[in-house]
């Protein structure tokens, strides 16, 4: 005999997690979310029982990129209608494959653009200010007064070229305003004049921004057009005093001639959120260059980021189950 | 904006001056001082060329045809400095700047000639509170007329003391603005998203892949508590305001309507509800008898538990001991300081071994453009107390 509980739940839809907690697994508060709304199936409940488990699951909540897609996992799935993408990159996404599948994919723009605009911020000023550096010399047990001459340089009324103009970027443009910075934006679309004088962005080709930017930062997608966007070419064309903040994708940046423009003070500086690949080995050029800040990819690692992104991930998933519009649906390019 | 200085009087010079005999252009080498001897003639000339001046040919015989008056009316004010470069000196290449425009005594140059510079020097270029100033100095410096002290804080300096001695002061205030708010942003974003200790976990030699729990807390949206609400404090404001911060602030005076309008900000009478609020609280006053201590173990307790306490003010105005109890007790959740009392801390201090604290070394104005215009403002400061006119940025008591 089987309690009412039980009954509701076998009656909400099956819903595929990585796992609950643990260093890959989703958080505890956001597994509860998930659990008012869908029956919640982890990766080792799926591989007991493929073929009984499998049919159940409708939905998979891929976070920070977890589980893997592949053709292996569409297969055993019979029922699956819809990919929850908490992010909204979906570049480790093969998203034809999973078109082929009759499968959606949806993301979740949103949630994430407020934390990782900070981010962006943050790396900026961190960077400028030489934070990183200067908390290293205030806790060195070496230390013992701080030189008159150490200096970093001034963001307030700097020039800041923002290459990718889409919903991060422009709360980028709206926090770097009040810093009084000059912005200028690249973007594949130009903004509407009220956007651009809503935050005093001035619209310019790739060359004049790189040529002109204290600080460039990178906040497009990943696409094969942004697939090394930033190259020897646009390292040189830079300013040597520039520095080029990446919250965008690793791969949008040629590591190779990054590392080359950094050693050889083509540029002065870079803040890189994210890498190719993520972490870098540990042998890597960049973890040992004094002008380059790493953090490990936490543009959106806030409390409430994730809380938003698993919400707007359910509302996306939900829409497609209930044959409502799908707020966030992505399609294979 | 800078002008030449017209000198208005004649310095008292105690030892006789050679008669009918003119001396050369006054300009001291950093080697060595040869003050004129009471019987000499013509003083030896300095060892190098004196650097050309407008007007001041650069040749002895032409300067024996001149009068003493019209060399001392091309003299340079003599100015004191702690020294050149080195880990607290006047920088090499502000040294150039300042050449041009005034005598520059280093303190060990004044020492080894006391007596004979004591009577010349009639400012104090004090740069990173540097030379100490104390009565004993200024007893021995009876022509001093200003002391122009680098950055806004005047903590360090004894106002009262100097009044007594008629010497006047001046900082340079709001130049340093916008670099210290750009600070306290920076503090305030890089602990909340645990900027150190991400940079760190990233390059880690132990790292093998980055946890999907490691998290920090949002700025936008939060809100922020500003403790001295002065030019600083405002401009904190005005950038908080951009990521849709929440703003409080507590002041001596109210803002008017139209000033906190334009960034949002609520004024809160008691400190104590601010603090109760507050996701961030940052600090933001100058240091006086007043706020020295504002911040103790009654404050920190009325503070959330997951608030985080940013200082870009001085190290006294919090209560060191009490922060590194409320941290280490998890009262609060974390600090980020660009000061501290003593700036550095003494090395085995518990503030540099808490994870959840980022230290910087007094840094707020730390950039190649401010410390450019401070040097100009400074400039500008001495040139006007030496001539008697309104000394712009003066301190009054």
């Amino acid at each position: 005999m089987r309690t009412a509980q039980v009954m509701a739940e076998q009656d909400l839809p099956g819903l595929l997690i990585m796992g609950i907690g643990g260093t890959h697994g989703v958080q505890e508060s956001l597994a509860a979310l998930l659990k008012k709304h869908f029956s919640v199936i982890t990766m080792k409940e799926l591989l007991e029982n493929k073929k009984e488990v499998g049919k159940k699951i409708q939905c998979i909540f891929v976070s920070e990129f977890r589980p893997t897609i592949d053709q292996e996992l569409l297969e055993s799935l019979p029922n699956l209608k819809v990919i929850g993408n908490s992010g909204v990159g979906v570049d480790h996404l093969n998203l034809k494959m999973i078109s082929n599948f009759g499968v959606r994919v949806t993301n979740t723009p949103h949630a994430v653009a407020d934390s990782t605009a900070d981010m962006g911020m943050a790396l900026m000023l961190a960077s400028a200010r030489r934070l990183v550096e200067g908390s290293q010399i205030a806790v060195s047990p070496d230390t013992n007064y701080f030189a008159a001459d150490w200096l970093g340089v001034e963001v307030t009324r700097a020039t800041l070229g923002i290459i990718g103009m889409g919903r991060i970027g422009y709360k980028v443009a709206q926090r770097a305003r009040a810093f009084e910075m000059k912005i200028l934006y690249h973007n594949r679309n130009r903004r509407s004049q009220e956007e651009e004088q809503a935050v005093g962005a001035c619209y310019s080709e790739m060359e004049d921004l790189l040529q002109q930017s204290d600080f460039v930062m990178l906040v497009v997608n990943l696409t094969p057009q942004t697939e090394k966007l930033i190259g020897k070419k646009e390292l040189g064309l830079m300013k040597p005093t520039a520095t080029l903040i990446n919250i965008s994708r690793g791969a949008v940046i040629d590591q190779d001639a990054l590392v080359e423009a950094l050693q050889n003070k083509t540029i002065k500086a870079a803040a890189l959120d994210v890498t190719y690949p993520e972490p870098l080995p540990r042998n890597h050029p960049l973890l040992k260059l004094n002008n380059v800040i790493i953090t490990p990819h936490i543009g959106t690692a806030t409390v409430q980021a994730t809380h938003m992104m698993a919400e707007e991930a359910i509302a996306n998933m939900l829409s497609v189950l209930n044959c409502q519009p799908i707020p966030s649906e992505v399609f294979p390019q | 904006m800078l002008f030449l200085f017209p000198p208005t009087h004649v310095d008292k010079v105690q030892s006789p001056r050679p008669q009918n005999h003119s001396r050369g252009p006054w300009h001291p080498s950093r080697e060595q001082f040869l003050p004129p001897s009471p019987l000499s003639s013509v003083p030896p000339p300095p060892s190098f060329p004196p650097p050309p001046q407008p007007g001041v040919p650069a040749r002895l015989p032409a300067l024996l045809a001149r009068r003493e008056e019209d060399m001392e009316a091309q003299e340079l004010p003599c100015v004191l400095i702690d020294c050149i470069g080195g880990k607290h000196g006047v920088y090499e290449d502000h040294a150039e700047f300042l050449k041009e425009r005034f005598c520059l005594i280093t303190m060990k140059e004044y020492l080894e000639n006391k007596n004979f510079l004591g009577k010349k020097i009639r400012a104090i270029y004090m740069w990173y509170h540097k030379p100490v100033i104390n009565e004993e100095l200024l007893q021995s410096l009876p022509n001093l007329k200003i002391v122009a002290s680098s950055g806004v804080g005047i903590d360090h300096l004894d106002l009262s003391l100097l009044s007594s001695y008629g010497v006047k002061v001046s900082n340079t205030p709001f130049i340093v603005s916008t670099d210290t708010a750009d600070l306290g942003m920076a503090l305030m974003l890089a602990s909340s998203r645990r900027l150190v200790e991400g940079h760190q976990m990233a390059i880690s030699p132990d790292t093998e892949y980055f946890p999907a729990d490691w998290l920090g807390a949002e700025v936008s949206g939060a809100t922020l508590g500003i403790i001295g609400m002065g030019t600083i404090g405002y401009k904190v404001a005005e950038r908080a305001k951009a990521f849709e911060m929440k703003i409080l602030y507590h002041n001596r005076k109210q803002r008017n309507k139209e000033e906190e309008r334009a960034v949002g900000a609520t004024y809160c009478k008691k400190i104590d509800d601010l603090l109760q609020q507050a996701d961030f609280v940052m600090l933001v006053v100058n240091l006086t008898p007043q706020t020295h201590k504002l911040i103790g173990k009654r404050e920190l307790q009325l503070m959330k538990p997951t608030a985080i306490l940013i200082n870009i003010s001085r190290g006294l105005v919090v209560d060191q001991d009490a922060l590194v109890e409320a941290l280490q007790n998890k009262v609060i959740k974390a600090a980020a300081l660009d000061v501290t009392y003593p700036e550095p801390l003494p090395r085995d201090h518990p503030l540099l071994k808490l994870k959840n604290v980022i230290i910087t070394p007094h840094i707020g104005s730390a950039t190649v453009k401010t410390r450019h215009l401070m040097k100009e403002n400074m400039t500008e400061s001495i040139q006007a107390g030496l001539a008697g006119l309104p000394i712009p940025n003066e301190v009054l008591l």
